[in-house]
């Protein structure tokens, strides 16, 4: 089946206008009170979202895993958030964010949500600034930007390194606003178990009390999931231990379609794995690439202090392979450089997994003070992980790892999934990165589903049902808490001799190595046997300790550990669904000469969705083919 | 390296709790504690046993949500870290450290290591925001900001809300907390017109939620991850003074 994105008709610069005007119904402001909606997530889009239609006048009610909004991962984002502001006057423009972002997403993302993205990223900063957010600036006092990967032009507004911590704390103060209006209530540690359809369409969620144990039911006019991604299906990621991809697969089993989920972007500055013991893997931010060079030793297996090794023995291999972009280049591109010199055995540090981010260069330059209020909290954390202080140094190893995930659940125009009433905002959704997502592009896209789409696009939907239909008495209700916990009880009984932990260690291994930064027909393969290995042994030899109806954390590990394992499968699929090389999907089979990812917009020129089709069956895809009007895929070249 | 842990463990807020030793082996320096409660987790679990309960998320020290007493200091030393990025290394081979949950009125024990910090929730609620609409924003450089008042209000932006303060103070006050949130908006011309209201109403609350006053100990700074200065309590006690004037008139 060919999926429909409805996009508006007209000019790309007219479509949003034109279908606010034309295409969206309005509510009256007397009848929003009467209408309720149901966020899961409280990060940037989640709590973005909250805030908003709290405002306007509805009924909302939020839930997070975590015990307070407040602690949602978008809390962790370092760099920045990206706006077509031209304060730089560098030749910065709405048309140019927009491009540079297609680009960037390799042509692999539909042109009219990417245009609507830029056109709405001035007004995200202007918000900000009026909530008090406190952006740095400039001795003048007006706003600073910073450069960021994939863009020539300087468009990034920051709070020093923490950016995505300002501004979450911003759209969460702006939701507890309105919870002391009445409007927005507070639900955290819950997590969503079940997502409850009545007539085909979204009108409740079944959320497990993880304080008591309890099943809860939510009845509303609708559902919006801001949940986040599934870097956490590779186990070591820069996500939160808790983050998962639970809330987005249990819509999925419901009939939502999830779209492109072969698509992670693997973050090219991350402090290095090193060792089993680790827990998660820390995000330097791209920013550094601002004034760090990225280098390793010409020769093989060179052991000496990197201080030791003379200028013409280094190989600054992003320099040289990309001379226009150099250290500034996308980030799946960094990466899999990074990948390709350390596979070569030049790699440096214990593991030899890891390259050098060099700021000689920039300590000389600029000194210490300029260097410390640009990056001086991430000098901190290099310092308090690895034991080495970046001042003494004057470098630190890097490597990639999984950071965020471009794919999710299939949206249209409207931002709503293919079930009615069902909306995905921010990461959990797939719609403006195609398949790789610039740097500080993350934080615009959450904000800007969030603040400046949703409002609209829901008023659409609830224009067309009457309010208040649904409660929770109902037997749709009762029949999903009845299969939750009947599945919470399986988990329960199995009683066997592994962890949930040891078991995400065994599949995140296997998705590294088969399913990570370049995959091939082969690996994925193997990857849909091993998955199937580990998901037999997680429902046969699994051990969680206590009971259902209390606290019990082994349990929710357990909970999200078998909705990765199903997800897996159905990442893989995609991969080897998709025989081309794209942004962050690079089959080993599909590329140019000289390395580069080798696109076949002749054949793949598609989002592919998936469709759940019974346990232990392969899904079903379906396409929306992505027509470019606007501008013609070209070959990538940051040369 | 091998530790002892002497583990606080409490079954429900109103149960008795008491400390468990356990022995954490083959401990390596740039673990964190937390990562060494995971190995001790590990080993319980696949005992049959009741792992530890203990609260984490983001381990990289800004969700703010990792908070355990070390050896009777929130955080632990060394200064300026959260219990997630506190390392091996900086203990002894073979110590044996105590870990306890914060302890403050405001903030109950829920299981073990795990406590509610809701209330820090809802003394934002009770005005730590800037009243916005999201259409009626003016373009962001229309008011300019004195790059040392931005810097000011980003030192107290900072607080990642992990309750240490309070935990660390003797009378259990969030005059930090409060104090940074009040100042961070203060300092700003955007959080300018609420400010009188708004620290008005975050002390009321404070106190309602059973916080209590600040004798000026400054042990809140001292175990701030984010060495939050409390400065910013002065400025709070100054906002709030100048908030009584224009209720009087």
């Amino acid at each position: 089946m060919e999926l429909d994105g409805r996009v508006p008709s007209g000019p790309i610069q007219d479509k949003w206008d034109k279908h606010r005007m034309d295409g969206l119904k309005l509510i009256n402001p007397a009848n929003k009170r009467k209408y309720k909606a149901i966020v899961v997530g409280t990060g940037l889009a989640g709590a973005s979202a909250a805030a908003s239609l709290g405002e306007l006048g509805y009924n909302v009610e939020a839930f997070c895993y975590q015990e307070s909004p407040r602690r949602a991962h978008s809390i962790g984002a370092q760099g920045g958030i990206n706006a077509a502001k031209n304060y730089q006057n560098d030749g910065d423009s709405i048309y140019r964010l927009f491009y540079d972002t297609i680009k960037g997403g390799d042509f692999r993302a539909r042109e009219a949500n990417v245009y609507r993205l830029a056109q709405l990223s001035t007004a995200i900063i202007d918000l900000c600034v009026a909530q008090g957010i406190p952006f740095t600036r400039e001795y003048g006092g007006l706003l600073a930007n910073r450069s960021f990967g994939g863009a020539q032009v300087s468009r990034t507004f920051y709070c020093r390194g923490q950016t995505g911590q300002q501004l979450l704390l911003g759209a969460y103060q702006s939701m507890m606003a309105q919870v002391q209006t009445g409007r927005v209530t507070i639900r955290g540690r819950r997590e969503m178990v079940d997502l409850v359809l009545v007539d085909g369409e979204a009108k409740g969620v079944i959320m497990r009390n993880l304080r008591t144990g309890e099943l809860e039911s939510y009845a509303a006019d609708a559902v919006i999931l801001a949940s986040g991604g599934y870097s956490t299906v590779f186990n070591l990621s820069t996500n939160a231990v808790g983050s998962n991809v639970g809330a987005a697969m249990r819509a999925y089993r419901k009939g939502a379609y999830f779209a492109n989920p072969c698509y992670t972007q693997i973050h090219p500055t991350c402090i290095p794995f090193s060792g089993r013991h680790q827990s998660k893997l820390t995000l330097m931010s791209e920013s550094l690439r601002n004034d760090g060079r990225v280098w390793v030793p010409r020769k093989k297996g060179d052991t000496r202090h990197p201080s030791q090794i003379p200028e013409q023995e280094r190989d600054y291999y992003l320099e040289r392979k990309y001379p226009s972009f150099g250290n500034l280049s996308p980030r799946d591109i960094s990466s899999r450089a990074a990948k390709e010199v350390c596979d070569e055995g030049r790699g440096v540090g214990e593991t030899g997994y890891a390259v050098y981010l060099d700021f000689e260069d920039a300590f000389n330059r600029l000194g210490s003070e300029i260097m410390d209020e640009r990056y001086g909290n991430l000098f901190e954390i290099y310092h308090q992980i690895t034991g080495e202080d970046v001042h003494q140094e004057m470098r630190m190893r890097i490597y990639p790892a999984p950071h965020y995930t471009m794919g999710g659940l299939w949206v249209d125009y409207n931002l709503q999934s293919n079930i009615p009433g069902l909306f995905v905002l921010g990461e959990a959704n797939f719609s403006d990165h195609g398949a790789n997502r610039l740097g500080a592009s993350a934080l615009m896209q959450g904000l800007a589903d969030g603040y400046f789409i949703i409002p609209y696009t829901i008023g659409n939907y609830f224009a067309r049902t009457n309010p208040g239909q649904v409660d929770t008495d109902r037997d749709e209700f009762a029949q999903c808490r009845d299969e939750v916990a009947r599945r919470n009880k399986e988990l329960l009984a199995i009683q066997g001799n592994k962890t949930a932990h040891e078991l995400r260690i065994e599949l995140g291994d296997v998705m590294w190595d088969h399913v990570g930064m370049s995959r091939s027909r082969e690996s994925l393969r193997k990857a849909l046997q091993e998955i199937g290995r580990v998901r037999e042994e997680f429902w046969n030899n699994l051990q969680v300790p206590g009971s259902d109806d209390s606290l019990n954390q082994e349990l929710e590990q357990a909970w999200r550990l078998a909705e990765s394992l199903d997800f897996a499968e159905v990442m893989a699929h995609d991969a080897l669904n998709r025989e081309e090389s794209c942004g962050c999907h690079f089959r080993v089979e599909y590329q140019t000469e000289d390395g580069e990812a080798l696109r076949d917009d002749q054949n793949y020129a598609y989002v592919s969705a998936w469709e759940h089709s019974g346990v232990g069956r392969e899904p079903t895809m379906h396409k929306e083919p992505l027509e470019f009007e606007e501008v013609s895929p070209s070959t990538r070249s940051y040369k | 390296m091998e530790f002892r842990l002497r583990v606080w463990r409490q079954a429900g807020p109103d149960a008795p709790g008491g400390f468990e030793e356990y022995l954490a082996r083959d401990v390596k320096e740039d673990m964190s504690i937390l990562e060494v409660l995971d190995q001790v987790n590990q080993d319980l679990v696949q005992q049959g046993r009741d792992p530890i309960v203990f609260e984490s998320d983001c381990r990289e020290g800004i969700c703010g949500v990792c908070g355990l007493v070390i050896d009777g200091v929130p955080h632990g030393e060394p200064k300026k870290t959260t219990t997630c990025e506190l390392r091996m290394r900086h203990f002894r081979d073979g110590q044996t450290i105590t870990i306890e949950p914060f302890r403050a009125g405001a903030l109950p024990i829920i299981k073990d290591l795990m406590v509610d910090r809701t209330a820090l929730d809802q003394l934002i609620q009770s005005g730590g925001y800037v009243s916005t609409r999201v259409g009626s924003s003016p373009e962001a450089n229309t008011i300019p900001v004195a790059k040392q008042d931005q810097e000011e209000a980003m030192d107290a932006a900072e607080c990642i809300g992990c309750g240490a303060c309070v935990a660390a103070c003797p009378n259990g006050s969030a005059m930090l907390f409060v104090g940074a949130k009040v100042s961070h908006l203060a300092k700003l011309p955007q959080g300018r017109p609420e400010a009188a209201k708004r620290v008005t109403a975050m002390t009321e609350r404070m106190q309602e939620l059973g916080f209590g006053n600040c004798s000026n100990h400054y042990e809140c700074q001292a175990v701030c991850p984010k060495d939050i200065d409390v400065k910013f309590i002065a400025r709070m006690n100054r906002e709030f003074i100048k908030g009584l004037f224009k209720k009087k008139n």
